[in-house]
Order: C-alpha cells, then structure tokens, then sequence
C-alpha cells in the first residue's frame, strides 16, 4: 500500500522507505517559529546553545504592539534572543511585522515537502503550501530550535476531496463549518485537502482551511500542490524545493467528497465549532452587539475585500461595535519597469489590531471570566446571540444589527477575484486596490494614499462607516542593491 | 500515589468529551505564574474543582481531550497533583504537551464507560492496561513508545535540556 501526503513526506525526512499510523518517528526540522508567547518571563528558559539560527524565524505578533508592562518585558526577552544567536529573520513592531502564520506565507519561510514547527497551535496553517506544519507545546520548540529534530506519532489520514465552485457569499469558512459540524472532530489525524476545486481557489481561501484544522482537532493538514501554490513560492524565493503528492493506492482511513457548489452560509453556535454548525436561518433576526473581523483564519485583504462587499455603502448600526483587524503583513510580490520582481508589503497597523483575541475558536470559559456567546462564522454578515451576557460576533455586521443571510447583501456575482498569488501585470490591473496600489505607489513614493476596499478612490459621505484601509507608502534600497516599496497603514472606517 | 514503574492507583475525576485548553488554563492569564495558573483550572466550568483534587488522583475524560491551545495546560495539571490523564482520544498538541511536561497520558478506549467519578483507578503505563478496582474491569490502552515513557521518566523535555546544558534552570518550579 503507498503512503499519504503527510507519511511521505515523514519517510522522507525520517530517511525510510515507507512509515505507517502508529509509527514513533523522529525528524530534522526545517523551520522553527517562535513566536512572543514564547517568551513569557515566566514560561521562557534561556537557550545557552543554538546550533541552527538560520532555521529559526522570531515574530512578535500575539502581544504587537504590547499593551501592557509584562508584554514589553517578553518583547525584550525575544530581542535579547535575536541578538544573541544573530538571528536574521525576525519581525519586530514594524513594517515586517503580522501575525506568523502570514508572514510564514508572505516570506514563503514554509516550503513545499518541508517542515515546520510552531508554538502558536494555528500553524498547521503553512499545511497550505504541501509543507508538513504543526503546533507543537512551548518545550517542543525549544527542542527543536536547540537539537534540529523533533518526534511524531504517525497519525491515520483523512483525505477531502473538492469538488465544484463556491456559490455567491459562500466562503472557504463556510466549508469547514460544513466538515466540522457533519464529521466532528479529527483527533490524532491528519487531513489532507485536494480535489479539482483547487482550480478556483486562492492561497488565502485554502489557507483558512488549514489554519482551521487546527479547530477538528487535527494533527497535520495539507494541501495538494497545484501551479497556483507554485506561482505563490516563486514569487517570493528563489529556494528549492519539491512538491510531493500522495500515492494513488495510500491507506487513507476515509476519502470523503465536498461539493463547494453545494455548501451554503453556516454558524457555529457558541461554545465549541464541532458538530454544532447550523444554516445562517436558524440564527437570523439574532441581535448583534459585537463584530469581529479579522483573526489569522479570516483576516487578509481577500477577506476584507469580500466583508467589503456586504458593508459597502452601509453604515454600522449604533448599536453594535464593529472591530477590523488585518492578519497582514502582507507582501505582494510585484514587478517592476525592469521587470525585476518587487516586494510590496501591507501592514495593517491599526492602534489596537494585533491585540486582540483570534477568534477562530470557541469554549465556555474562553475568556474565564463571563459568560459570553461566540458565533464563529465567515467574513461576511452574519451574528450572534445577545440573550445573556455579552455577545461577540465574529464576521463583519453590517445594516441593522441581526443576524442576515450574507447572499442577500452580496453584491458581487461572487468572490472578488483579487488574484493575490498573481503578480503579473495583467491581473494586477484586474483589480482595482492593487493598481491603486500599483500606480500611486509608483507616483509618490513617499506620499500616502488613501483607499477603500472593493471600491474606487472616491470618498463620498455616503459611504460614512464602511470599511477604509488607509495606506502609505515607503521607498527604500535592499542591502542587495535593489528598491523595496514597503506599504504601510491601518484599517478603520469613514467618518 | 506514585508506584514504581509509571503505576498509579489513586481516585479518579471524570471530564466529559471535548475538553479544551481554554477551560484549563483561561486565555487572560498568560503573565500568571504556573502556579498562580494551575489554580484557574476548570474555573469556568467546574468552580471550586482546584481544592478538591488530592495529590496523586487520576483525570479521566473524553474524546478529544485538550483541543485548543499550545498553552501549558499539561503543566497545570501536574501542578494540581495530579498523577495522569487517561482519555478516550487526546489532541496531539495536548498529547505531545503532556509529555513534554512529564505528566503521564494515555488513550484508551472505553474509558469513560468504565469509570465513574470516585471509582479507583490502577493505571499501568508500562502494561498499558487501567483497571477498575471497584468493578473489575480492566481496560487496554494505546501503548506508549518506550522513547516517550523515557522521556516521561527523565522529567520531560526541559529536564533533559537542563541536563545537557543546553538551557538554564528556571527559578520557579517546572
């Protein structure tokens, strides 16, 4: 019998000819991101030996900027780091910086057929890119960082296989919702995601799969390679790598079939994302005190591009507070006159964007203190539940405070094609943020500029209380000779 | 009360399935000692659980058991005194956390049928068998590779960087 994605890849690493479930094995380790969590004064040991620093990538993005005395004093503790083992690639408060699992695909830090380990347990996200990601425990990093390998217990695969195109106001969400609610959770198993639905679907729609996974409880998620996955890595390093598929006869516990064609909007009720998964009707006319975009399942431009959608020209309903923020850092490969590739970078920078709870999960208790109601949801107009207690909403509210279909607001014929793996000049003139982008960054390199999501230039009073990124542009020489535009800014709304 | 071998007889609580990181260590105490953070566990859901727990009682629980964060739920755990978790199904992140933490788990199917709250338990982690002394019964569980129930008995991953010298001690406890 061949192996699954994730065994060949293991046996691969591992150095053997075939590995199967139920297998100890111990593997190098391409890439370790610590992220600031790690460096809780109470929770960090001080690393005396470090054998690899260039395998390692340091980003501060849980407590960025930190909003309070002990998180200044983790920072410190993660600079003292960097400095000490002279590691390169770290992403402080700045233009570098966004939550990791971002930065891992907009540095392109995760490879194809590579691996990587993160103490942040949404990492599985990088599982985009046919690389074998996972969220390990504080002490496994360490382990990892310091003696470049780690251990797995082989796990059982499940392999999706997609199928068909998500219909209007339909999200990449809306599909996991659909998995978790029917399957349950995947507990010691790896997921593996392929199919022809990979033809109309972006990284970052895939990417919220993966980093979802994390919520079925799953050990490893993956993604079949495609040319789509490719463009993304080329365009960003000029690494090797090799992609791997699985074998067509693997021993997978289960092939199931998902029709992205037949999915439908979906709310996971509050306290847990498992089977608890309903049509967006049996929470409609719920009333909405709070909403929440963003997080590193549903926080890109594509995601706020397609929130976008729905809140265009609308404004946000007095009662309910409405909270945007951006998982980017994200850097936007484009070319140039010269035709040498660029790198553009978004940074959302709002005041208070990166500290926030990431929402992609829910528990009784979450927050430890009250008794809260979290509905997870995709991106766009959907709600929660304010009988009790407070309510959070995770998506984006919109007209009124209720809970909506989102199709009934969705103005687009579907979602916005923002081609962010594309940095030919064809589809960057597609869309009209990136030839913004584009074209005023070429003209006032250090000037700003101010754009609207999913719309024009154009600021009209009508428009008060939609969505508004605000961005700036910076110009400066790599060490390497060439012209890096950096592109900073903050997400907030039209007043 | 610890026997030698990883054997472990001693009271047993039940959890129900899905336990997640959330309830045993809440996202606001992130700057909170271990200890300070051990006392918060099960806070949401079971008030007061923390002063009941003698040192050495057995957790049992459900499927998927510490889904959520990488946070140090395991630590908190082995701080409350208690000996060992045994679960229907365990999240790999809490999995490789207890180990890592040196607090002793095992999946074991039937578990939570088996058991109810007060039971004895008699876990065996080098048999990988849990037995119920009051009704008898005695289960299998998932054995643990040898390499793990090392790794377990040399204090987990940081007793053994701290040996090597590849990491310096903390000053608080684990």
């Amino acid at each position: 019998m061949g192996m699954t994605l994730t065994e060949k890849i293991l046996a691969r690493k591992t150095g053997q000819a075939k590995v199967s479930p139920g297998d100890l094995v111990t593997v190098d380790v391409d890439t370790v991101v610590f992220v600031d969590t790690m460096f809780v004064p109470t929770r960090w040991r001080k690393i005396k030996r470090l054998d690899h620093p260039e395998r390692v990538v340091v980003v501060l993005d849980h407590r960025a900027p930190s909003p309070d005395r002990q998180g200044a004093a983790t920072h410190q503790i993660a600079r003292a780091f960097v400095e000490q083992f002279g590691i390169e690639r770290f992403h402080d408060i700045g233009y570098d910086q966004g939550i990791s699992h971002q930065l891992v695909a907009d540095h392109a830090y995760a490879l194809p057929g590579s691996l990587l380990v993160c103490s942040d347990s949404h990492t599985g996200s990088a599982g985009v890119f046919n690389c074998l990601a996972r969220g390990v425990g504080v002490p496994d990093v360490v382990y990892a960082a310091t003696q470049g390998e780690t251990w797995f217990i082989v796990g059982e695969t499940i392999r999706y296989v997609m199928s068909g195109r998500l219909p209007r106001a339909v999200t990449m969400k809306d599909a996991f919702l659909q998995i978790a609610g029917q399957y349950g959770d995947h507990t010691n198993t790896n997921v593996e995601y392929g199919g022809p639905a990979l033809a109309h679907l972006s990284i970052s729609a895939r990417k919220t799969l993966t980093t979802m996974s994390t919520e079925l409880s799953a050990d490893f998620s993956i993604f079949d390679p495609d040319e789509i996955m490719v463009d993304w890595i080329r365009a960003r390093t000029n690494a090797e790598f090799e992609c791997f598929h699985p074998d067509a006869d693997a021993g997978y516990r289960e092939v199931r079939k998902v029709d992205l064609g037949a999915l439908q909007p979906l709310v996971a009720f509050p306290d847990s994302v498992i089977e608890n998964s309903k049509p967006v009707a049996a929470a409609a006319g719920t009333r909405i005190d709070q909403a929440f975009i963003g997080s590193c399942a549903n926080g890109t431009l594509e995601d706020l591009a397609l929130a976008a959608q729905v809140v265009r020209g609308r404004r946000v309903d007095k009662r309910v507070r409405l909270i945007v923020t951006p998982r980017f850092a994200e850097r936007i490969p484009c070319r140039s006159r010269d035709g040498h590739h660029q790198h553009t970078r978004k940074c959302g920078r709002g005041r208070d964007q990166f500290d926030v709870r990431r929402l992609r999960r829910d528990a009784h208790g979450n927050t430890g203190r009250e008794r809260d109601l979290h509905h997870v949801v995709d991106p766009q107009l959907q709600g929660t539940d304010g009988r009790s207690g407070r309510a959070h909403l995770h998506g984006v509210s919109g007209h009124g405070c209720g809970v909506r279909d989102p199709r009934r607001h969705h103005r687009s014929a579907g979602i916005p094609e923002l081609n962010m793996n594309r940095h030919d000049a064809k589809n960057a003139k597609r869309n009209k943020i990136y030839r913004h982008d584009a074209e005023k960054g070429r003209e006032m390199p250090d000037g700003a500029v101010r754009i609207q999501i999913g719309s024009s230039l154009r600021l009209s009073p009508r428009l008060r209380g939609s969505i508004c990124v605000c961005l700036s542009w910076r110009s400066r020489r790599t060490p390497q000779g060439g012209i890096e535009k950096n592109l900073g800014g903050g997400c907030g709304f039209l007043t | 009360m610890w026997l030698f071998d990883m054997i472990f007889e001693a009271r047993v609580w039940k959890f129900p399935d899905n336990i997640n990181t959330d309830l045993i260590i809440p996202s606001g105490s992130i700057y909170l000692s271990a200890q300070e953070q051990a006392r918060l566990a099960f806070r949401a859901s079971r008030p007061g659980w923390v002063d009941e727990v003698r040192p050495g009682d057995i957790m049992i629980a459900g499927r998927n058991f510490g889904m959520g964060s990488s946070r140090p739920a395991a630590r908190s755990l082995k701080l409350l005194g208690l000996s060992c978790v045994i679960a229907e199904s365990i999240n790999g992140l809490m999995f490789r956390n207890c180990i890592n933490y040196a607090f002793p788990a095992m999946e074991c199917p039937g578990i939570a049928a088996a058991f109810e709250e007060g039971d004895v338990a008699r876990v065996d982690f080098s048999a990988a068998t849990v037995r119920n002394t009051r009704s008898g019964t005695t289960l299998t569980a998932r054995r643990l590779p040898p390499k793990l129930l090392d790794l377990l008995e040399a204090g987990g991953i940081y007793a053994l960087l701290e040996k090597q010298g590849i990491i310096e001690p903390l000053q608080s406890a684990i």
